[in-house]
């Protein structure tokens, strides 16, 4: 499973970039796995604020619908309009055009709560 | 060696199967992650059925369903459902039960218990039915198919096998209105824990049987069942289904399962078989719109309500509930179930999604997904009888909001 050194991740199976004063946020390889198939995805609103840990996005497969959450407290400011026509972007490039959004970070001292590569590897064995 | 075996479900092995724990409500990504990383190891009360070494092997994400580990999926739904339109596919269908009943006022008796008139099958033959309570309402759906001059076997959901047997045991010992004569011969048999099943299911499947039965071998006839040498054993072969593809569901003792899953998955790589999971099974089944018990039936529910009226029999002078459904069908039922089709691209519907008319709350979605032949949302609901007609409209509740369907004609999905 596709676990880039440079990111960092959530327990709950989101990956985060850091991007100057942003962060890029999507899902990870093992969670598009796990899901298969995903055939919709509910973006978060623009300017929408958000705190840590609270649900933003749905991302649906076949099966299950899955609420994807904010890693940190911020403000969303951009939106992955293109998994509207294509959700499937989310399991062919999860870390890539499969991103979901992007978060204005209200404080960067909130990602030393998020897990680093190796402690996400170690968490989905 | 013929009737040793199991039955299978003509238009209904279906009858059974699917339960998927599709969430009805947004779930938490890392629940449901957990929960099927989990369910090989928290689950030890459900059983397993005599193919779940090979599920495992085939890297199938196994499930807790009616109170068996069955693999859901093993790579992909979507292409596990396109494998069952375009070329085959194979499901394990152990789990669903075999009950036998036979004896000189085998047939007699059960015309008593069930809907649909066993009278007109000719050995060999089967025919979709349900087991009704005295209100009408719907124990279960199954095939009932007469092995012999004076046997049955009946293919039930694996949720209902203990309750339906009960209930007819509970019929059979009592020899009051639904069994005149008390010195009648029927004997009843649970099978279930005996035979194991599959069901290989699309286009190809004439090419896959004569590949595992011989060049000469001939396919039994829609809804018919027959038993046929293989590898110095016998199985029992039924031309029936619940995809609404061409296929068989092929039933064998439980310690051939192994060796005939293996044989056929390949025998049918040269047709493009793919292993399918209750996944694809629920989606191929609710586009030819064939009820789940469980979810479109209920003990509330009955034939008619649900739209299978077709499958019950008011010229049978004495079953269960005929009164009932007799009513029903005279004074029309109050809702009926009935297949819609999202209007708009969105979200797909799901079950327990509030259903509305008007404005007005009215149920809920007894079945929804999104359409893998269609890739659009689907669905079925009980809605009101006024309402239940081609092209009206509701809607559906999705996280808060109101979204149209349009109600459709059965089947949602139709070969090209």
């Amino acid at each position: 499973m596709n676990v880039p050194d440079e990111l960092l991740y959530t327990e709950s199976h989101e990956w985060i970039k850091r991007e100057g004063d942003n962060v890029r946020v999507g899902v990870t390889d093992h969670a598009q796995s796990e899901l298969t198939d995903v055939v919709y995805v509910e973006l978060p609103k623009m300017d929408r604020q958000a705190n840590a840990k609270e649900a933003i996005a749905v991302v649906e497969s076949v099966k299950a619908a899955s609420d994807i959450y904010a890693p940190v407290k911020g403000t969303v400011v951009e939106v992955n309009k293109a998994l509207e026509a294509d959700p499937s972007l989310i399991n062919r490039e999860p870390y890539g055009q499969g991103w979901i959004f992007v978060l204005k970070l209200d404080n960067a001292d909130d990602l030393k709560q998020l897990k680093d590569a190796e402690a996400y590897k170690k968490q989905i064995g | 060696m013929k009737n040793v075996s199991a039955p299978d479900p003509f238009l209904s092995s279906s009858t059974k199967e699917m339960k998927m724990k599709s969430r009805s409500q947004v779930g938490e990504l890392a629940i449901a992650l957990t929960e099927s990383r989990l369910s090989l190891v928290t689950h030890g009360e459900d059983s397993k059925t005599p193919l779940y070494e090979e599920h495992v092997r085939l890297g199938a994400r196994m499930v807790p369903f009616a109170g068996w580990l069955m693999p859901v999926q093993y790579a992909s739904i979507v292409q596990e459902h396109q494998a069952v339109r375009n070329n085959v596919g194979i499901f394990d269908i152990s789990h669903m039960g075999q009950l036998i009943v036979d004896g000189a006022d085998a047939r007699e008796w059960l015309n008593t218990m069930l809907t649909n008139n066993v009278g007109k099958l000719d050995v060999g033959m089967g025919q979709y039915t349900f087991l009704l309570n005295e209100s009408g309402g719907i124990i279960d759906d199954l095939i009932v198919y007469r092995i012999d001059d004076l046997k049955f076997l009946l293919v039930v959901n694996a949720a209902r096998t203990d309750e339906d047997f009960a209930w007819l045991e509970k019929w059979h010992q009592r020899p009051a209105d639904y069994r005149q004569d008390a010195d009648a011969t029927v004997r009843l048999a649970n099978r279930s824990a005996d035979f194991g099943g599959v069901a290989i299911q699309g286009p190809r499947i004439a090419e896959l049987f004569h590949a595992l039965f011989g060049a000469n071998t001939d396919l039994p006839s829609r809804n018919s069942i027959a038993d046929f040498p293989f590898e110095r054993t016998t199985v029992s072969v039924a031309r029936t289904g619940y995809t609404g593809e061409d296929g068989v569901e092929v039933f064998f003792r439980a310690s051939d399962a192994v060796k005939f899953w293996n044989a056929a998955l390949d025998k049918g790589k040269a047709f493009g078989i793919k292993p399918c999971g209750l996944g694809a099974r629920d989606t191929l089944r609710l586009e030819m719109c064939y009820p789940l018990n469980g979810s479109d039936l209920s003990p509330e529910r009955n034939p008619i309500e649900a739209g299978l009226g077709f499958f019950v029999d008011l010229t049978k002078s004495n079953f269960i509930a005929r009164d009932v459904l007799l009513e029903t069908k005279e004074k029309g039922p109050r809702e009926k179930l009935v297949p819609f089709r999202m209007k708009e691209k969105g979200p797909p519907p799901r079950p327990h999604y509030a259903v509305f008319e008007n404005g007005q709350r009215v149920g809920e979605v007894t079945s929804g997904t999104l359409s893998p032949s269609l890739n659009w949302g689907v669905g079925m609901a009980y809605v009101s009888t006024a309402r239940a007609k081609v092209g009206a409209q509701i809607d559906i509740e999705i996280r808060g909001q109101k979204f149209p369907a349009t109600i459709e004609k059965k089947p949602l999905y139709k070969k090209p």
